[in-house]
């Protein structure tokens, strides 16, 4: 479905602060995997999702997404197969819009777009049926800038943009933690729910272990860029905190760190 | 103010209006500062003037003077967007080099229309004078541009321009290439000024490699008075305010010049300075006004 293969990404090559951030990582993401990503500061999590998406163009190996090779494609032209949420809520939506032009955006990715009116009266109907699904109220304010949503609301709308039209894969980095934790859990619950109707092919980033426990059919640990935990089945759900820390120590000799890691 | 610069305001704040619609795109749609336009606007009176002395319909004449604005502006679009070079630079360096383009299309750094057929001549042909044509045509030409740009920055392309110069991070994630909605917007903006530029030349009867200086300012004055007196969330009523702003911009500066305090009068060489405190005071009145709410609140 998705490949990486022997992906390598340096920042600031060639000076004195050359970052290796992504190491010969290899994953493959099979159809409909919900895999929870966690790791340390600094481990390469963002990085490696910005890879699939295209946002950063490795420097040597390959993205393949359902046997075609992207390595190359800028992030524009994958996006037609990629739905995203970011971590910062403003970065998904556009504030100077209304409610429904964003929708309508997001109904056309990966389409040519021409000189059809961006919103018409059924993109309307079927616009309040899916804003319903998210229980918020937004459905009766379509015409509503969007600036005018609480980070919350528009996370809930950058989720639903994001899969609008089905994505081959949704990348989530780290989309709940710019959030107060009740509209955290809204939103997480929303994913789930999501995720599951309509059984997507996921890879969401968290530093919450509990939650990365909990969510998903596997779980993917990074370290200085290279994946050094890869559980999925049986070995995933009997998981604990604890088994995760340990597991750690055992790989690497060293205690976990990073002053953003929840432990629960 | 005379009726004879009442009217002549007018229609300068309509031909001129043009302009401003094209510099509201790149400034307020795509947040791209976009200087381009003091080159862009002679360049459209250069070719039209060229094109009607060898005979051209004068409104024929307007198509390749857009066409050469069009590319104009992509020029700009593409120093930014493919060779990465900041977009004020881009577009200043494409302004310069126009001068010397729009010498060598006209052979001359000026071009006289006189006994030329123009665009007012079929209404003069209905015995209207120029104080009512000017205005009538203008006036009917920017009204339904105005409508051309409202429908369509709400088309699926106009609605992904908008986006572009919002959120080009969300953007790119919905499928859009920002380069090329970057390009066409700066095209299509320098397509208006361009446009402007070939009827102000006919109107004035002259094109002048010189007639862009400063005009970028007067565009964003106007566009900032528009957006004062009729600041409006949607992008219809925007659009309007653009052009009111033009068409105020023009009567307020006919108005300062016709102002006889005692002995001192304005000439036309102190319009830089006005604009200037025009500017300012539009820049300065929002916050003059929350201020002055909020001394009435406590
Ligand atoms: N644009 C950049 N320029 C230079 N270095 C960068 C850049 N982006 C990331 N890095 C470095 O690359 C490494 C991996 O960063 P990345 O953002 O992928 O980590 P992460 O796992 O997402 O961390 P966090 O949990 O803090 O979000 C880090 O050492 C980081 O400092
Ligand atoms: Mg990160």
């Amino acid at each position: 479905m998705l490949v990486l293969e022997k992906v390598v990404k340096y920042f600031n090559k060639g000076t004195i602060n050359e970052v290796l951030a992504i190491n010969k990582l290899d994953l493959i993401v099979e159809r409909a995997d919900f895999i929870t990503i966690i790791g340390s500061n600094g481990a390469g999590k963002s990085t490696m999702l910005s890879c699939m998406a295209g946002t950063i163009i490795p420097d040597a190996g390959r993205v393949v997404l359902s046997d075609r090779d992207v390595t190359t494609w800028p992030e524009w032209k994958r996006a037609r197969y990629i739905g995203r949420v970011f971590q910062d809520p403003l970065k998904g939506t556009s504030a100077s819009l209304s409610i429904e032009e964003n929708l309508a955006l997001a109904m056309r990715r990966g389409k040519m777009r021409g000189f059809a009116a961006g919103v018409s009266r059924q993109d309307r109907d079927h616009f309040r049926d899916r804003l319903k699904e998210l229980g918020l109220g937004l459905e009766n304010r379509l015409k509503d800038q969007v600036g005018l949503l609480s980070g919350g609301q528009r996370q809930a709308l950058t989720l639903l943009m994001a899969t609008m039209v089905k994505p081959e894969v949704l990348l989530l980095d780290e989309h709940t933690a710019a959030l107060d934790p009740k509209t955290a859990q809204q939103i997480l619950e929303l994913t789930q729910q999501v995720v599951e109707a309509q059984k997507l092919t996921t890879l969401m980033v968290t530093h919450n272990m509990r939650q990365a426990i909990a969510l998903g059919n596997r779980l993917v640990m990074l370290h200085q860029g290279e994946v050094i935990l890869d559980l999925e089945g049986e070995a995933k759900r009997s998981l604990t905190v604890d088994d995760l820390l340990q597991q750690f120590y055992a790989i690497r000799g060293e205690t976990l760190s990073s002053d953003r890691l929840l432990l629960g | 103010m005379t009726w004879y610069a009442f009217s002549g305001a007018l229609e300068q704040g309509f031909v001129y209006g043009l302009m401003v619609l094209g510099v509201y795109i790149t400034f307020r749609v795509l947040h791209f500062p976009d200087l381009t336009v003091d080159g862009s606007l002679p360049l459209g009176a250069a070719v039209a003037s060229v094109c009607i002395t060898n005979g051209w319909d004068p409104y024929l004449a307007c198509v390749p003077a857009m066409l050469a604005g069009f590319v104009a502006g992509m020029v700009t679009g593409i120093l930014n967007t493919k060779f990465k070079i900041l977009h004020l630079l881009a577009s200043i360096l494409t302004m310069i080099a126009l001068y010397s383009i729009n010498i060598r299309i006209m052979g001359r750094p000026n071009m006289a229309l006189l006994n030329q057929e123009i665009v007012l001549d079929p209404l003069f042909a209905l015995g209207l004078t120029q104080a009512v044509a000017g205005p009538l045509l203008f006036g009917v030409l920017a009204v339904a541009v105005v409508g051309g740009l409202i429908w369509f920055l709400n088309t699926e392309l106009g609605q992904a321009m908008r986006a572009t110069g919002d959120n080009p991070q969300m953007i790119t994630a919905q499928g859009v290439d920002t380069h090329k909605m970057i390009i066409a917007g700066v095209g299509l903006s320098n397509a208006l000024v361009a446009l402007a530029g070939a009827l102000v030349a006919q109107s004035q009867g002259a094109a002048d490699v010189n007639m862009g200086v400063g005009v970028i300012v007067a565009g964003l004055a106007s566009v900032i008075v528009g957006e004062t007196l009729f600041g409006a969330r949607s992008i219809g009523r925007r659009i309007v305010a653009a052009l009111l702003g033009s068409v105020i911009y023009r009567l307020a500066i006919a108005l300062a010049l016709s102002l006889k305090l005692g002995a001192f009068s304005f000439t036309p060489s102190d319009i830089n300075l006005i604009t200037a405190i025009l500017v300012v005071l539009a820049l300065v009145s929002p916050q003059l006004k929350q201020k002055v709410q909020a001394r009435a609140r406590s």
